[in-house]
């Protein structure tokens, strides 16, 4: 039998140290002067975040090894004809980037053009409910930053919240905490649209109610705030309501497949301005016509 | 007696290995809301079971682990678990000998305690939905912990840890 009353040392000076030091790091986590501490802790936690997230991955390279033939031809097919397509659509844009530079070089005005892409898995693990955070395989070793822009195929994703070396954790454009610059792309409108929680919804709370906006009105990037490239698609307005209201409550549902996607596009912003007259981006027939027009 | 230390700590260090495990699980959005905090529940029978090896300072280093673990500022899981394991490891004699379900009710005392110092620490720098729903883990936790219970006693016997 144990002696219940064995003699130790009391917990109140443990606990004394304990709370003071974590208000200390509570107060320099402000003032983010942490980093290397937070990168070791995290090199810890990693390779756990990375079991976990290993079922989920087992299974999808499971149903791969599965697929049929005959419907992995058909996806084939399928894939091969809309890349001819978006080829083909991608060759007309090229021309049109040209000749928008070309035209940006004859008004005098500087544009912010040309981003780089790399592409992140995310990670099968949740963090906290109510905020849509979420950890991608790709870190400070690969340069990403924080407050760097995220999309996928259809829109904008969100942006990196958090850094680590070897995976980074970003909150998305629902998230409750998060706002993004936007403009009706119709109109050029610009207003703010903010997170609700509900991963289909976002909220556009700044708009007057004879705002000049309507349901299926796209809302894209505007550029404004310098975190997100401008014209990027972010969401569709999917409802007015609240007529009578000084500020009516739009509602608009982003278009990238927030739930379901499983690799994201890290985009790196180019920070300076293309020059007026576009000399390393055109072909030298364009760089000669440009001349001419200076 | 030194291998009976080291047994004793891997054990208590596996078994929250897997708290931490099943902390991030990819549960959907409608079932995560109510994953209750496993690390803190563990960390409350180790507390109990065996108060003079897991104390303030051990709750202290788990919980900065959990912070990460959970995208946290570091130090607002630290500061809920230390003093949860605090006032663990002060009523240990009486928590033991309450029965099941008085023993239940303390542990919703303690996870709540938790959640208060997590979202006052949280509010600093954002805002988090307040409502029913943001206590529902530790409802949730304090439900489990019946089932909790006899599994880690199961492994605190089967390890001969005292």
């Amino acid at each position: 039998m144990k002696p219940i009353f064995t003699k130790r040392s009391s917990p109140n000076t443990g606990l004394f140290v304990c709370v003071f030091a974590s208000l200390a790091l509570l107060a320099c986590e402000q003032q983010s002067l942490l980093t290397p501490f937070r990168d070791l802790l995290t090199s810890v936690v990693y390779p756990l975040q990375q079991l976990v997230s290993s079922p989920t991955q087992g299974i999808k390279k499971l149903g791969e090894a599965f697929s049929s033939h005959a419907g992995l031809l058909a996806e084939n097919e399928e894939l091969r004809r809309e890349h001819l397509l978006l080829s083909a659509k991608l060759s007309k844009f090229a021309a049109l980037e040209q000749e928008n530079l070309r035209l940006r070089g004859l008004l005098d005005t500087s544009f912010k053009l040309g981003e780089q892409v790399m592409i992140a898995e995310l990670l099968a693990v949740n963090l906290v409910p109510y905020e849509h955070v979420v950890v991608v395989n790709k870190g400070s070793r690969f340069g990403v930053y924080p407050g760097q822009p995220v999309m996928d195929a259809h829109g904008v994703v969100g942006q990196v919240l958090r850094v680590n070396p070897q995976s980074s954790e970003i909150i998305l454009i629902t998230d409750p905490n998060h706002a993004i610059p936007v403009q009706v792309n119709r109109n050029g409108l610009r207003t703010i649209a903010q997170g609700t929680g509900q991963i289909d919804k976002l909220s556009l709370p700044f708009l007057s109610s004879n705002a000049d906006i309507q349901p299926g009105d796209v809302l894209v990037t505007s550029g404004m705030g310098g975190v997100f490239p401008q014209g990027y698609p972010v969401a569709t307005v999917v409802a007015a309501n609240g007529e009578g209201n000084a500020f009516a409550k739009f509602a608009a549902a982003p278009v990238a497949k927030l739930d379901r996607n499983r690799e994201l596009l890290l985009v790196w912003n180019k920070p300076d301005p293309i020059p007026r007259v576009p000399d390393q981006v055109s072909s030298p027939k364009d760089s000669t016509t440009s001349h001419a027009a200076k | 007696m030194l291998q009976n230390r080291t047994a004793t700590r891997l054990v208590v260090l596996a078994s929250l290995l897997s708290a931490m495990i099943l902390r991030i699980m990819p549960l959907p959005a409608e079932l995560f809301i109510y994953n209750p905090d496993w690390m803190l529940l563990f960390l409350i029978y180790w507390a109990i079971a065996i108060p003079e090896r897991v104390g303030v300072g051990y709750a202290w280093a788990m919980g900065l682990l959990s912070d990460v673990l959970t995208g946290r500022m570091l130090g607002q899981h630290a500061l809920a678990y230390s003093v949860v394991i605090f006032a663990c490891v002060k009523l240990h004699n009486r928590l033991r000998a309450y029965p099941l379900f008085q023993q239940t009710i303390s542990v919703l005392l303690l996870l709540l305690i938790s959640q208060i110092l997590i979202s006052w620490t949280q509010n600093i720098k954002s805002t988090i939905p307040f409502g029913f729903i943001y206590w529902l883990p530790s409802l949730v936790g304090a439900l489990v912990w019946p089932a909790i219970l006899p599994l880690l006693r199961l492994v605190r016997r089967a390890y001969n840890i005292a």
